[in-house]
């Protein structure tokens, strides 16, 4: 899947390497028997300079994001915006409503006295957090995406059960499917696969 | 991988054809998770499963159909929910006047009703998010069932601010949109700091149970989608295919992706730790910026947060004992040592409360407050001596029986004390609302409340939407967090012996 499915007037680029019935390669797949043999691979995948990889994993494995040398993620920084937008609207909110648009004397209390206005403020606050983490997280991973490439594998889908996988995209300037496929099994990867792209 | 499709194999053991490759552990004996030796960390899966024997055991369970006792269970809860959905319309119909309320006591099980549910909702998100920060890993085997009983909860708790307003269909009134008479709601009104608080609670409680499905909904999708290729083409199968794979938004399992869900999931339990003790706290306010003696106090914030979490920890130990009896292959991730450590919280909890209690005697003496000490005295002597007197017992007497570990370690006795703090919790929010009504500062306006069956019959419809909710949750969705509880097992540590490390670390 790429921008040109969606624009039509950008010609698809062509395709780095197609199987021999000429459908474009996405890339390869091995599988690993276990948590220590995939972490391991995937020290040396990091440290052999690959860009376009990714190890799948049926659970968050402790410490493989580093063992990949995975960036970390910028969410923090958006939820923090998140957050104080939320703040920055409740406030506002309350303070034009009460003290602007409409004045009520409440208990003889100054119309903008920002002390009541705290819970509903830290409230927002939260609210705006929370969507932010949840839909920040999904767009930055690029979900929802229902159909992938990798989801062809009839043995990818047990990833989700209890597999381990690594796969290498054919974007990678490293990859190539001889050498990539040898690599891999020096790695100890076995049930080696070569995936076609959508 | 077996040549039978794992979902038949699943099936058979569930239905007692193929025996399980380990068998529960009879009822009654120890499981091996309670360890005398503090210094050896009890396993928190037993019987060694593996991952994929946890995926079999969680999802064998959504993929098959439940025994009788499912329906029956059912029949019954449906059946109440029912009742309470009537009595709920027959009220907006005729008006609050069908219930037992005078013109001194204005709110009673209504809000009593609110508080009480809101208070049981606060132990899911306790358990996700504050025992997330303090990586108290035995929170995995928990902590779904716990947000989704959150969640079913604060359901409960909304219907009763919707429907005792009086004129329901001016509800929406609470909101500050534009209306035709220009003007805005309080916002120097707890009440109104209610609506934003529950409203948030409920929304952040659902965005967190939501996340943590997602890669359980991937799951159970693969599993639909194995079962399609390998020729099983039911109806059941293909609509779990569809249904949760559209929930699953597309999870496929990549660890970049992981990266970016635990810090998400890390920063939502950052936010909903402030948040959950937020809630109470506002909900406490809309009784302690009052001046009616009995709720004027600064006491209530701290002291209705430790009451929510006590209260929602006897209804997560209420659900899941009867649920690992019936489903018994959970007793391998739910184990006795789980049960024992949030016995062991509703102790502390429940001290606590017993302090906030005893607090509340002591400031109403040392205010010198006439009014304040009158409203004590009469709580405990007075015509509602019995719900005071079975609040003590059922809250502060009872859970010291956890003081002795035969106790903490017997599931049935766990439950008991467990059903006994639901009551009592109840009876707290109904002394604290109706004995600080019915005797104001007026002797003249002295009354007593007496609920009507409408009453009695919302309130149990109340409990028959809860509990049917949470069967339809037994049923239909994962109950454990598989993926994390994978996390959690020697088999999945890449730096244990188990998970294949050679050399030691």
């Amino acid at each position: 899947m790429a921008i040109s499915d969606y624009i039509p007037f950008i010609a698809p680029r062509a395709p780095r390497f197609v199987t021999e019935s000429g459908a474009a390669v996405y890339g390869i797949v091995a599988e690993f028997a276990t948590p220590a043999s995939v972490y391991h691979a995937a020290e040396k995948m990091r440290d052999s300079g690959f860009a376009k990889w990714d190890v799948y994993c049926p659970y968050p494995m402790h410490g493989l994001d580093e063992a990949m040398g995975v960036k970390r993620t910028i969410l923090p920084v958006l939820v923090a915006t998140g957050a104080f937008t939320g703040v920055g609207l409740a406030y506002l909110m309350q303070w034009w409503m009460s003290a602007v648009d409409f004045q009520i004397v409440v208990q003889g209390k100054p119309y903008g006295a920002w002390e009541p206005f705290v819970p509903i403020t830290f409230e927002m606050g939260v609210l705006f957090a929370a969507f932010t983490s949840l839909f920040g997280m999904l767009a930055l991973n690029g979900l929802p995406r229902f159909n992938h490439p990798l989801f062809r594998s009839e043995r990818f889908l047990s990833v989700s059960d209890d597999r381990y996988m690594i796969a290498v995209e054919a974007d990678d300037p490293k990859f190539d499917p001889e050498q990539t496929r040898a690599f891999l099994e020096s790695l100890g990867g076995t049930d080696i696969e070569l995936i076609e792209d959508d | 991988m077996t040549s039978l499709n794992p979902d038949q194999v699943t099936a058979e053991r569930l239905a007692g054809l193929r025996a399980m490759p380990i068998a529960p552990p009879a009822p009654g004996t120890g499981d091996g998770s309670l360890l005398d030796d503090p210094t050896v960390r009890p396993p928190l899966v037993l019987n060694n499963r593996t991952p994929g024997e946890i995926t079999e055991i969680v999802c064998g369970y959504v993929e098959n159909p439940p025994g009788k006792w499912w329906w029956m269970l059912f029949g019954l809860t449906s059946t109440l929910a029912g009742v309470g959905t009537i009595m709920i319309l027959y009220l907006i119909i005729t008006g609050v006047g069908v219930w037992g309320l005078t013109s001194q006591v204005g709110w009673a099980w209504d809000i009593t009703n609110f508080v009480f549910w809101i208070g049981i909702g606060h132990a899911g998100t306790l358990i996700s998010a504050i025992l997330c920060l303090f990586k108290q890993q035995w929170r995995t085997a928990v902590n779904r069932s716990a947000e989704a009983m959150t969640i079913f909860a604060v359901i409960c708790a909304g219907i009763f601010p919707g429907i005792h307003v009086g004129r329901v269909w001016m509800a929406w009134m609470l909101a500050p949109i534009p209306n035709s008479n220009v003007i805005w709601p309080n916002f120097r009104s707890p009440l109104l700091w209610d609506v934003f608080a529950v409203g948030t609670y409920m929304t952040v409680s659902l965005l967190f149970w939501y996340m943590g499905m997602i890669p359980d909904f991937a799951t159970l999708r693969d599993r639909a989608h194995r079962r399609l290729r390998a020729g099983t083409r039911t109806l059941g199968t293909y609509l779990r295919a569809y249904v949760f794979g559209f929930l699953a938004l597309g999870w496929r399992f990549s660890t970049r992706h992981w990266h970016r869900y635990e810090k998400a999931y890390m920063l939502l339990a950052g936010i909903a730790t402030p948040l959950v003790l937020s809630v109470h706290s506002i909900v406490s306010m809309d009784f302690a910026t009052a001046i009616l003696p009995g709720w004027h106090t600064t006491i209530f914030p701290p002291y209705f947060v430790a009451g929510a979490i006590f209260g929602g920890f006897a209804m997560v130990l209420f659900l899941l004992i009867p649920a690992r009896e019936v489903y018994p292959n959970f007793k391998d991730l739910l184990t006795l040592h789980h049960l024992e450590n949030m016995a062991k919280i509703v102790l502390v909890t429940g001290w606590m409360v017993g302090f906030a209690y005893a607090m509340e005697f002591f400031i109403a003496w040392y205010s010198v407050n006439e009014m304040e000490l009158y409203v004590f005295i009469n709580r405990a002597t007075g015509p509602y001596w019995w719900a005071y007197w079975t609040m003590i017992t059922c809250n502060v007497v009872v859970p010291n029986v956890f003081w002795f570990k035969w106790v903490r370690q017997n599931p049935l006795a766990i439950w008991l004390v467990a059903c006994a703090v639901t009551v009592g919790m109840w009876f707290e929010r109904f002394v604290i609302i109706v004995t600080s009504l019915h005797r104001a500062f007026l002797p003249g306006e002295w009354h007593m409340f007496f609920p009507t069956t409408v009453d009695v019959l919302t309130f149990t419809g109340s409990v028959g939407i809860f509990l049917t909710l949470f069967l339809l949750f037994m049923r239909f969705l994962p109950m454990f967090a598989m993926a994390e509880l994978k996390a959690v097992t020697p088999q999945g540590d890449p730096h244990r012996p188990e998970g294949g490390a050679t050399e030691e670390h």
